[in-house]
């Protein structure tokens, strides 16, 4: 019987790399699923897009590194990556949208500054934000929920409307106009901006339920694709739970104080990319802080950004910016609260 | 023995003072949005540059050393405010889109730095050649970056070359191709900086294929037959 000669830790488990993101892309399925039933098979598209390109740029870039291809495509960071970017964009931007924001997680954002494990940022997220900076007509025209819109949006649709953007802009298909507005958070934003009330503006028919149709069952999902990551181990709840708490107590204030021009915590919870920002984006052990205190200061502080940039901000949504942001100080937040090392005073 | 190409060399390539000592990058990044406001920039700073590094190198024996930096300063606000006079008297419109950046020339690091490194301690035809090729430098790294970064934006070269060169240069514009869609990124601050990064990059792969190719002089090494103690 041979002895296995190894240092701490010694209890090891399979789970590697590959297997945890694997489960976060089985995980994000439930999302998914109710984002196509919602808004037409735009996002299968998207998805389709974003992997392609993500496999591709991942090989070639490790190519010029000189690191192994395969055994690293086989780690499904890209996999995860991709997915989150293309479920993040609109249902129907133009094909070169997702190409360029993938490019650029890949290739800048993930594997200049060393590769999976290395990258300061979210790579999804920075992808988002690069496409919303340089893009922000297409970045925020969003599909109209099916029950809102008279027709869903078929494949065939969407293949039309992603691959060749003339379709839109010149009106060829008139109905086509009622294909796209703004996400419920945007056009309560533009209502306030106007004068209007929140009351008067959730009687617009895409607010029919509180968070606005569809989006409060995309949420859902992820929320239910998250608990499934908590019960599967994969993620811990301290960052999750830190950004939904802070952005509710937050929000709770602010409706308390003047439920006239702000937004209600129900609808911050339910709507936008709160919940996939929240159980998915923000717990990338790679940009997220480490220890159990510092990941609640972490998500905590996702939460209240996300609160201080949609209400105060100008852009519709604040997930991609509060994570890059909290992705910032989490070195920062590492530094200043290491776990007691046993056997030494807890401060020194 | 010439100094002229080694000083050349320093300021074009092994010390150019946008990719290499990294100087002056705020208007490196602020200003370099098209080509024309990055070669109006480059074209203002060097000529700053070589006026300031021939007066300092010309003052360089009368200046007591405690209060050097002081007058360094003064000559090259004045130079400032002659280049700054001489574009809003004849190129109006290039003055109103470098905005503040023009002004804040006095303040870009490859001045002072020049002045202090090289000028004050260096002959008057040394100096003013070197002011010339950091200029350059300074300028070719302004005009690739405002190239880039206009190409990938707006698909387009030279757009309002005329504001810098007058009426006829409004022909020079060129289309490289036709967006529908400005690639703001590329305009934008953070554009700049990832376009800097990917130039230093660049510069850092030619530096080492050059180093791998040239052939690695012999390492002489010195073989005793014996050591002699000394005491």
């Amino acid at each position: 019987m041979a002895f296995k000669i190894a240092s701490s830790p010694h209890v090891s488990t399979s789970l590697h790399t590959n297997k945890v993101m694997l489960r976060v892309a089985l995980c994000l399925i439930p999302g998914i699923a109710a984002q196509l039933y919602f808004f037409g098979a735009g996002t299968f598209i998207q998805i389709i897009l974003a992997l392609v390109t993500a496999y591709i740029a991942e090989a070639s870039i490790l190519k010029l590194r000189n690191k192994p291809v395969a055994d690293t495509l086989k780690d499904n960071s890209a996999l995860v990556t991709a997915l989150l970017l293309a479920i993040a964009i609109p249902p129907l931007a133009p094909w070169w949208i997702v190409v360029i924001g993938t490019l650029f997680a890949i290739v800048i954002v993930k594997n200049l500054y060393g590769g999976l494990g290395n990258n300061i940022f979210n790579p999804a997220m920075a992808g988002y934000v690069l496409l919303l900076v340089s893009f922000p007509v297409q970045m925020t025209d969003w599909v109209t929920p099916h029950s809102v819109a008279q027709h869903s949006v078929g494949l065939r649709y969407a293949l039309q409307g992603i691959f060749t953007p003339e379709f839109i802009n010149l009106g060829h298909n008139i109905s086509f106009d009622g294909k796209t507005m703004a996400t419920p958070l945007d056009t309560l934003k533009t209502d306030l901006s106007m004068g209007l009330t929140t009351t008067e503006s959730l009687l617009k028919p895409i607010f029919a339920n509180m968070a606005g149709v569809g989006w409060f069952g995309v949420n859902l999902a992820y929320l239910i694709g998250g608990l499934i990551m908590l019960k599967l181990k994969v993620i811990r709840w301290h960052i999750s739970f830190a950004i939904l708490g802070a952005l509710f107590i937050c929000s709770s204030f602010g409706f308390m104080l003047n439920p006239d021009t702000h937004i209600s915590p129900i609808m911050h919870l339910f709507s936008g990319g709160t919940m996939l920002a929240a159980f998915f984006i923000a717990t990338d052990p790679v940009t997220a802080a480490t220890s159990a205190k510092g990941r609640l200061i972490f998500g905590a502080m996702i939460g209240v950004l996300i609160y201080i940039i949609r209400t105060f901000g100008g852009y519709p949504d604040a997930v991609a910016f509060a994570v890059l942001l909290a992705n910032m100080c989490a070195p920062f937040i590492d530094h200043y609260v290491r776990p007691r090392a046993y056997g030494h005073r807890s401060g020194n | 023995m010439s100094k002229y190409p080694e000083i050349a060399k320093q300021g074009l390539w092994n010390n150019n003072p946008g990719l290499v000592q990294l100087l002056g990058l705020c208007p490196l990044l602020a200003v370099t949005a098209t080509l024309t406001n990055a070669l109006g920039l480059g074209l203002a700073t060097l000529l700053v540059l070589v006026g300031s590094n021939i007066l300092v190198s010309l003052v360089r024996d009368f200046v007591p050393k405690e209060i050097r930096i002081p007058v360094f300063v003064m000559i090259i606000a004045t130079l400032v405010t002659c280049v700054q006079l001489l574009i809003n008297a004849y190129a109006y419109g290039l003055y109103l889109s470098l905005g503040i950046f023009l002004p804040l020339i006095v303040t870009n690091c490859v001045i002072i730095g020049r002045a202090e490194a090289f000028a004050s301690r260096n002959s008057l035809a040394h100096s003013a050649f070197d002011g010339l090729m950091m200029g350059i430098g300074f300028t070719l790294v302004l005009v690739v970056l405002g190239g880039m970064r206009e190409i990938i934006g707006q698909g387009t070269l030279f757009a309002g070359a005329d504001l810098l060169l007058g009426e006829w240069a409004a022909s020079l514009t060129i289309h490289v191709w036709q967006v529908d869609n400005a690639f703001l990124l590329a305009i934008l601050p953070p554009g700049a900086f990832i376009a800097m990064g990917l130039l230093i990059a660049l510069k850092n792969v030619i530096d080492q294929k050059i180093e791998q190719a040239a052939p690695k002089p012999e390492a002489s090494t010195v073989t005793r037959a014996r050591i002699t103690k000394v005491s």
